[in-house]
């Protein structure tokens, strides 16, 4: 055999495509895997329909976000006129009166883009909720396959400006977390359990949002020549090890996010005090 | 029978590792159709398998480092008996292979200014050794590879035709050189996948096989080096030359058994690892020869400070050539102080932190993590001696890579002998490949042009033989009864590879190696009747029983030049003649085919396939001698020789 | 030292058809995956064919799928399997079958050629080119390649649509171009050819759903999808899906990554 002189044989019989194209070893098995491999599919799918399924009741419940000096991140900025008033919190009302519906609308488009346009989730919600493929070397049951050759999914090559908003929304939370130093009255150098919580909360949004497989392009990564960018380079480098934890920090900031929602639900409804530090 | 597939080309090569990729890549580039064949997949030549790094005096590192130095360093780790031409040569021209891979896409590693660095390496006098971590095979055969696509592609956009030019013939085996007269006229071979028999017709045959490593039953050569363009050589009339130099690398694997043999890079050494053997001792101090006194440090402080500061201090003895490190570790292990797999130990775990390890020796710790679950970054490896490579080869002119005897056929790479006399030093093996490989593309490629208008004739009869002798082991069964059953081949070749290891390894004896002589006349009679199952397509065992007829051939040639040279010298010690002998330094051995019209009359076990010749070298040309101190020259050279 | 007899399925056949083919054979301490087969064309099935080099991890010649898993056969120890466990070898399930555990992988040298080469650069001689180390260590994670194909068998996009294979170069030669893009001396744009447009618009980039299946089965650990196809996609969006770089390029009249 010369080196690919012969073209590769393209066909395959109908109804018997992939694994089980004729040409391939006869084996009538879709996958001959022995271990859990739908495990982690299954998992990654069960917990983000979770997240899904609280975000969603969160998000439009428009009650219970706002337990002074806590915000909920899901509200946060809150840019409706019907926002609850904060004391110089993040609610600034530049959609005005005619917004009817919960705020938090408006800005979770944000995150939420972010989060569903990343390497990570893609990975995972590909191959949780789409299976495609369900794990490595299991066939998957799409007769076609295009991947992010078109539309919709070619979209996913706007990530870097969802990365972009997400930076000031990161800020935003971040100045959330400053605010969280004040006590319910507003005086300034109190600390909560919740102020723990926000503080956990905004590094792991910082290090996700960081670690993010585009901004560690942006930083430094479309360079050729690191070497002349030295500054650039360490940046690179700095991001490229926080890329390394990007599913682990993709994770932990979903669930912190969520955990900083229930703490501000849980305090707004009444359920229990915010234990007072000093 | 002569229905097979034939196609004219101007220069085949039999190898597709760096000698014979570099060897086609020249040809091409000279204007000759050039066939590459290979017996393994395109780019899983067994050059991949070399660690440590490409020996060239670019001196990047040291600014002291010229041809000159390097030149030296090939002779004295040779023991003089090098083809010094070849050295010359060698040491010359690698600085331009090396940086012409730069020109096609190789990425060595750098030193601070964003030069090639360069590694200290057993046996050369500078940090010499172009390296990429412990990958560099990888690096070279790669880039040799993709400058083989980028020629395609250039012919591609020409022709509409990739493979016009230059054609990689992947997953084929040459059985025989065929002949038009004296003169090369093309080869023949079978396609593994199909079974199918082709006849390459061309006026002029590069071989680039490499070594012979799969005789010896311990060894770091993969199943390729089964001697074939060695045999396919000495079957064409060509002579071999110095075959009793086998060099048994220091330090391979010992454990676990399936891995026996594997290399443990000599970088290890050279980036600062020590031998220790089972009562801690680093025990190389003890085995420094006479002839290198000078050189390496007496005690383990100054060792310690060469790495920092080479110049003020003398090299540790870890970094003495490999045959006298081989022999070392045999003699400790033989003394009762080796490790408990047989070997002895290795250690960089207490000499370097673990990052700097991982970093430097990134396969090496992979390798042994995967393979024998030792982290090297905790504890000390266990290495004992592997048969690596054969010094001597076909026996070819220094300048152009032609074989003796045999127009139109060209030797390059490790397949062909000479240039490093009785020992190789580490590194020296890639650069020889690049420079020879280049040289004999240049000079086949010249040879096919000058007989472009009276290209050779292929004999069918011979096409006949050849297809015969390559079917004979599915018509074992049944043939020949009285001589007894059909032989498995396998057990053949298990058989070969204990006599070999046992009888002519790495300290030899002469009634060893006329007990190995008659067991290889016993082998070859069974050899006839190696027999197999199944059909042509992808039969293993068949080509298995077609690679015996190779390793007979060349194991005879080895065992009878070792029995011949009653001398020690560099990969040859015999424990009868301890000593290096200056009356044997301008001493050629040279094997012939000792019936060379019988074809493939092997089933006479009485008599060997094999003569011996004697031949006496060409004096070293004065102004490469000067090079040398005289007091180093006593040692080495024979009164005659010194004052002519 | 302990060896026991281990239950082996292997896929035997060619083209035309076959299957798993059940054996006993013996196994002792430290062996790996090739052993057994080597051990089983020793004693049992002469003609079993495979595909086989250094068996050392270096040359990736031994890939197969071992109990459903691509892997190279030299590197998978016998003990991670239970000693009653069944051990069941195939043959690359992406490629058409040659015999027994061999496939023609033709596939990959068809796609290697469709990547254009190293270009060098003009007026640079051999012994000329400087580079920095922080310049070629990303691409040198690349050429730790050893094409053992297994990404290119695992990968899905190929894997499972047949009619793929003729618009996606797959994991290995993504990388490549990769490789190329990064290399700090590579001179292509300056001959007119975009190595990050190409890889969206020739190579098939925009097939790869960054599922990391490559990155899993790598033996070399290679970081293919963080390192190679994700950085190469966002090279692909500053060519094809970003306006501002559009802009700035329309403005400073230069490529935006030539730092």
């Amino acid at each position: 055999m010369a080196t690919g002189t012969e073209p590769p044989d393209t066909e395959s019989q109908p109804g018997s495509g992939g694994v089980r194209s004729a040409t391939r070893a006869a084996i009538d098995a879709p996958h001959l895997r022995t271990d859990r491999w739908w495990l982690a599919p299954a998992a990654t799918a069960a917990g983000l329909l979770a997240f899904v399924v609280y975000s969603t009741w969160r998000a439009l419940a428009n009650a219970d976000y706002y337990a002074a000096p806590y915000v909920s991140p899901f509200y946060s900025p809150c840019l409706a006129e019907n926002c609850e008033p904060m004391k110089a919190g993040p609610n600034w009302a530049l959609f005005g009166d005619w917004w009817g519906l919960s705020p938090a609308i408006i800005i979770l488009i944000f995150p939420l883009g972010f989060r569903l346009t990343c390497y990570y989730y893609r990975k995972a919600y590909y191959r949780g909720f789409w299976a495609s493929p369900p794990a490595c070397a299991v066939a998957e049951p799409h007769k076609k396959y295009t991947g992010e050759t078109r539309f919709p999914l070619i979209l996913q090559n706007i990530h870097r400006y969802f990365f972009y908003a997400a930076v000031p929304v990161a800020g935003i939370l971040t100045y959330d977390t400053v605010l969280a130093f004040r006590d319910e009255d507003y005086e300034w150098g109190h600390m909560g359990l919740g102020t723990l919580v926000f503080l956990v909360n905004i590094v792991l949004i910082w290090a996700y949002t960081l670690s993010c497989h585009s901004c560690r392009h942006i930083v430094g990564g479309k360079l050729k020549h690191f070497s002349r960018h030295p500054v650039r380079y360490r940046m690179w480098q700095l991001v490229g090890r926080m890329n390394a934890r990007h599913m682990q920090l993709a994770w932990a900031s979903l669930v912190s996010v969520a955990l900083a929602d229930l703490y501000v639900f849980l305090i707004a409804s009444g359920v229990f005090e915010d234990p007072r530090f000093f | 029978m002569s229905v097979v597939d034939r196609q004219e080309w101007d220069v085949v090569v039999v190898g597709a590792g760096g000698a014979g990729l570099r060897a086609a890549i020249e040809a091409r580039e000279r204007g000759a159709r050039t066939a590459v064949i290979c017996k393994s997949l395109f780019g899983k030549a067994h050059t991949v398998m070399a660690e440590g790094g490409i020996a060239a005096a670019m001196g990047n590192v040291n600014a002291g480092d010229n041809w000159q130095v390097h030149f030296r360093d090939t002779m004295r780790g040779g023991k003089f008996l090098n083809q010094w031409r070849m050295a010359e040569l060698h040491a010359r021209e690698a600085p331009a292979r090396v940086w012409e891979l730069e020109t096609w896409g190789a990425l060595f590693d750098r030193t601070r200014d964003g030069r090639i660095s360069q590694r200290n390496f057993g046996g050369h006098e500078y940090p010499r050794l172009a390296h990429v971590g412990d990958r560099t095979g990888l690096e070279l055969i790669r880039t040799l590879q993709q400058k083989v696509v980028a020629l395609q592609q250039e012919d591609f956009k020409e022709t509409g035709d990739y493979e016009s030019r230059l054609k990689v013939f992947q997953e084929c085996t040459v059985t025989r050189v065929l002949k038009d007269g004296e003169r090369v006229s093309g080869v023949f071979g079978y396609e593994r996948e199909s079974g199918r028999f082709f006849v390459l017709e061309a006026p002029a045959v590069v071989i680039a096989t490499g070594g012979i490593g799969k005789s010896f039953k311990v060894t770091s050569n993969s199943w390729e080096y089964t001697g074939d363009g060695h045999a396919l050589a000495l079957l064409a009339g060509a002579p071999l030359l110095n075959m009793e130099f086998v060099q048994f690398h220091p330090t391979g694997m010992v454990w676990p058994p399936s891995v026996k043999g594997i290399l443990v890079t000599e970088s290890v050494r050279g980036d600062g690892g020590v031998l220790r053997n089972s009562e801690g001792k680093r025990f190389m101090f003890d085995y420094v020869p006479d002839v290198f006194k000078e050189k390496y440090a007496e005690s383990e402080e100054e060792a310690d400070r060469w790495y920092d500061d080479p110049d003020h201090n003398r090299r540790p003895p870890e970094l003495l050539p490999r045959d006298e490190v081989a022999r070392a570790i045999n003699a400790e292990v033989k003394a009762g102080r080796g490790s408990p797999h047989g070997g002895v130990f290795l250690d960089v775990s207490t000499r370097m932190p673990a990052d700097v390890i991982k970093r430097r020796l990134p396969s090496m710790y992979h390798q042994f993590k995967e393979l024998a679950d030792v982290d090297i970054t905790a504890e000390p490896m266990e290495v004992g001696p592997t048969c690596h490579y054969v010094m001597g080869g076909i026996a070819v002119d220094s300048d152009s890579a032609a074989a003796r005897g045999v127009p139109g056929l060209f030797a390059a790479g490790e397949v062909a002998g000479g240039m490093h006399g009785s020992n190789r030093l580490g590194g020296n093996s890639l650069s020889d490949l690049l420079v020879f490989g280049r040289r004999a593309g240049w000079h086949a490629a010249e040879y096919a042009g000058e007989r472009a208008s009276a290209r050779p004739r292929v004999d069918d009869t011979q096409i006949d033989a050849a297809a015969a002798e390559a079917l004979r082991p599915f018509s074992a069964e049944g043939e020949e009864p009285a001589d007894g059953p059909p032989e498995n081949p396998y057990t053949l070749h298990q058989e070969l590879q204990q006599t070999m290891n046992d009888l002519v390894g790495i300290i030899r004896r002469e009634h060893e190696m006329r007990q190995a002589l008659e067991k290889l006349a016993e082998l070859r009679v069974r050899a006839r009747r190696a027999g197999v199952e199944g059909h042509r397509q992808f039969n293993p065992g068949w080509h298995l029983a077609l690679d015996l007829r190779n390793m007979l051939l060349v194991s005879e040639c080895v065992a009878r030049a070792a029995l011949e040279r009653t001398e020690s010298r560099g990969g040859h010690t015999r424990e009868d003649y301890p000593a290096m002998d200056r009356t044997w330094r301008n001493v050629n051995l040279l094997c012939r085919l000792a019936d060379p019209s019988g074809g493939f009359a092997a089933g006479d076990p009485v008599r060997g396939q094999i003569s011996l010749t004697r031949e006496t070298t060409e004096p070293i040309r004065p102004d490469l001698l000067a090079l040398f101190e005289k007091e180093e020259l006593v040692k080495y050279l024979a009164e005659e020789e010194l004052y002519e | 030292m302990s060896s026991y007899e281990a239950r082996f399925k292997v896929w035997r056949g060619d083209v035309q058809g076959g299957g798993l083919e059940d054996f006993e054979v013996e196994v002792n301490d430290g062996e790996v995956v090739l052993d057994i087969i080597h051990r089983l064309q020793a004693t049992q099935a002469p003609d079993l064919a495979v595909r086989w080099n250094c068996k050392a991890g270096k040359c990736g010649s031994c890939s197969a799928e071992i109990n459903g898993r691509p892997r190279l056969m030299c590197m998978t120890r016998m003990s991670v399997f239970g000693r009653d466990e069944t051990v069941t070898v195939t043959p690359l399930r992406t490629f058409p079958v040659i015999r027994d555990l061999v496939t023609d992988v033709g596939f990959n040298y068809t796609k290697a050629r469709q990547v254009p080469a190293f270009v060098p650069p003009e007026g640079l001689g051999p012994g000329e080119y400087r580079m920095m180390q922080e310049d070629v260590d990303r691409s040198q994670e690349f050429r730790k390649c050893i094409e053992c194909f297994l990404c290119q068998d695992t990968c899905h996009v190929v894997r499972d649509h047949e009619e793929n294979k003729q618009a996606f170069a797959g994991p290995r030669f993504l990388m490549r171009v990769a490789e190329l893009d990064m290399h700090p001396l590579d001179a292509a744009e300056e001959s007119g050819l975009d190595r990050k447009r190409t890889a969206q618009d020739e190579h098939g980039l925009g097939y790869c759903n960054i599922t990391k299946c490559c990155t899993e089965v790598c033996p070399e650990g290679i970081r293919i999808t963080d390192n190679a196809l994700i950085p190469l996609k966002e090279r692909a969006v500053d060519r094809k899906y970003d306006p501002l770089v559009w802009l700035g390029n329309k403005i400073r009249r230069r490529p935006a990554s030539s730092g």
